[in-house]
């Protein structure tokens, strides 16, 4: 047994490592960007309220770590955190490593319901609520198509939501294309580009309130996503039925990724790569998988948020650097499995 | 226990698998079930367990059951002692982690299969025979009191095969199982069966103790060749074997080479493939 084949990393060193990198972007995206704050005043600005400090920083640095820099990045934790976990969870339950809230359709489903809300309804709660019930639809639009048997049941999930994709892609194209430029084009556009750059504390609550408690569900059924990754009739001659349980998880899947749209757009390539990263280095075990999945998509989201308003005077949408990052990771990660399978 | 009364099954109409099979497995017994393939085996077992609803007949079991399905799944990445404690699945509900107890389980059920040195490793870089065996130790940990096996020797090595049939006859003699194990090996039946089971074509079967069913006349119907069927002592160890009369050497030839005819009603296939 090869010690880089051996999943069991010393456990203690590795949480600590996730969680100390976890802390290190943050404080490090808070001092980062074009308005650079001394990495000591952004911990004293951020230790204020709790210990009695006296004030060293000027207000306008308070500003922008308080009020526009903190609620951004915690929006992107939550986010990446999200977005890895569900990748981590579907992965999983579909015995799967190429699935995600993205391959599998449930992203653009989301963005498909709303861009539907935000032309019929207009902002606000209508776009929560189209995005969610767009994930849910494009899902079970997937489920439909795949039917799970067969020897090419992993390509036929992907290709489905493939088509899926395209399917809700056209949509939201033909919606923009009818949109009134005068009034709900604009606005529709900088949401579909997908953004943390008009993060506010209410929408960072809005996200909390939906990514915390699923998550915390998913977190919980992470020994029963081990036992449903040996697919349903072995789960049931081990004496579960897994129906329910699956139904639970792909709610929450659902609602974790709509929060995310809702807030900040679509925003690809974090479901897929950082929970194969994670596998590659922890074993399969999801008692294990799931929260590291959390902690890294986290650190890497804010990360690459933190380059996105960074790199340049405007700013790049952050999709467009988790695709860039995220796509020869995903090129990688297909070949290992290609070359693995070929020496099967 | 394992009992089927009457028990019958179809996937296209008119075609029957099996009919009217009537058999019962004792606490501590031990049924071998031949049969050539797309005879029904795999589908009696899935009857068995519960993940198929047989068209026909009852079947009545003393308790959980415990199924060992052929280690082809060679793509999980668990370590084989988490493999054993999905056993453990049945007594943790939606939200629960594997306890203590269960561990402590799930390693003296990887112990009594022999193979508590590869606990650490990884399923997918097991042999073939030590994935059958953590298997049967994973369905061990589920506290069952009956036990399906699907052909648990047909991928093993001489020396594996013994390991296990050993193992399946301890089992059922020192913790009182009630065994069914599917084979293809007839030796396998008068090895370790108390009873067996043949499943001819046409729905048709013979079933009943080993040395009565399994004949030289019922086994050349079952695989289409003549057998010839004798008793060996060797070293103080004995038994009965079966040869195949395939016309090898210097024997006559059963008669002209014909290929077997289709069996009626083939299972689809398993769900499991990737």
């Amino acid at each position: 047994m090869s010690a880089a084949a051996s999943p069991r990393v010393r456990p203690v060193l590795f949480w600590t490592a996730l969680s100390a990198l976890l802390l290190a972007t943050l404080l490090a995206s808070l001092a980062a960007g074009r308005y650079a704050v001394p990495l000591q005043h952004v911990a004293t600005i951020l230790a204020a309220p709790v210990l009695d400090v006296a004030p060293r920083w000027t207000p306008t640095e308070e500003l922008v770590v308080r009020t526009i820099r903190l609620p951004r990045l915690l929006m992107a934790g939550l986010a990446g955190a999200g977005l890895a976990l569900c990748g981590a969870v579907l992965q999983g339950i579909f015995r799967n490593p190429l699935v995600g809230p993205q391959t599998i359709g449930i992203s653009s489903g989301a963005a498909l319901g709303g861009v539907t809300a935000i032309l019929l309804l207009g902002f606000g709660l209508p776009v929560a609520i189209g995005v969610f019930l767009g994930a849910i639809a494009a899902l079970l639009a997937v489920l439909a198509i795949h039917d799970g048997k067969g020897p090419s049941a992993v390509l036929t999930l992907v290709l489905a939501g493939v088509v899926v994709s395209a399917f809700c892609g056209a949509l939201v194209g033909f919606a923009t294309y009818i949109a009134d430029p005068e009034t709900k084009l604009p606005g529709l556009v900088f949401w579909l580009m997908g953004s943390f750059a008009a993060a506010t504390w209410p929408k960072l609550q809005l996200l909390a309130l939906c990514t915390l408690p699923a998550g915390g569900v998913l977190l919980a059924m992470r020994w029963r996503i081990n036992l449903l990754s040996l697919g349903d009739e072995e789960a049931r001659t081990l004496g579960v039925h897994p129906a329910r349980d699956r139904l639970i998880l792909l709610g929450a899947v659902c609602l974790i990724v709509a929060a995310q749209v809702a807030v900040s757009g679509a925003i690809g390539w974090v479901g897929l790569v950082i929970p194969n990263l994670c596998r590659l280095v922890l074993g399969a075990d999801h008692r294990r998988l799931l929260p590291a999945s959390a902690l890294l998509g986290a650190s890497f989201l804010m990360l690459a948020d933190t380059f996105a308003r960074s790199l340049t005077a405007a700013e790049i949408p952050v999709g467009i650097v988790t695709a860039i990052v995220g796509t020869p990771v995903f090129a990688g990660l297909l070949r290992r499995a290609a070359s693995a399978r070929g020496r099967a | 226990m394992i009992a089927a009364e009457a028990a019958g099954h179809w996937y296209r109409p008119g075609q029957w698998l099996f009919r009217d099979l009537s058999f019962r497995v004792r606490p501590g017994g031990i049924l071998a079930v031949l049969g050539p393939n797309g005879r029904g085996k795999t589908t009696l077992l899935r009857g068995i367990c519960g993940t198929l609803r047989l068209r026909e007949g009852r079947l009545r079991l003393g308790g959980p059951v415990g199924y060992v399905p052929q280690a082809q799944q060679a793509d999980i990445g668990y370590l084989a002692i988490d493999m054993v404690l999905l056993g453990r699945s049945r007594f943790l509900g939606r939200f629960d982690a594997p306890r203590a107890t269960d561990l402590a389980r799930a390693e003296a059920c990887l112990d009594e299969v022999g193979l508590t040195a590869i606990a650490g490793q990884r399923y997918d870089r097991l042999s073939g025979g030590q994935r059958q065996l953590v298997l049967l130790a994973r369905a061990l940990a589920t506290d069952c009191t009956a036990m399906v096996l699907d052909e648990p020797a047909s991928a093993l090595d001489l020396a594996n095969q013994g390991i296990m049939l050993r193992l399946l006859q301890r089992l059922a003699l020192e913790r009182g199982l009630a065994i069914l194990f599917t084979t293809h090996d007839p030796d396998h039946a008068l090895g370790i069966a108390d009873q067996t089971l043949l499943m001819l074509d046409a729905g048709a079967h013979v079933v009943g103790p080993t040395g009565e069913a399994v004949t030289e006349d019922s086994l050349a119907r079952l695989y289409a060749v003549p057998v010839h069927r004798m008793a060996w002592r060797k070293d103080g160890e004995h038994g009965e074997t079966v040869v195949p009369l395939h016309g090898l050497r210097g024997g006559r030839a059963a008669g002209p080479v014909r290929p077997r005819a289709a069996p009626p009603g083939r299972a689809p296939p398993a769900s499991r493939h990737r």
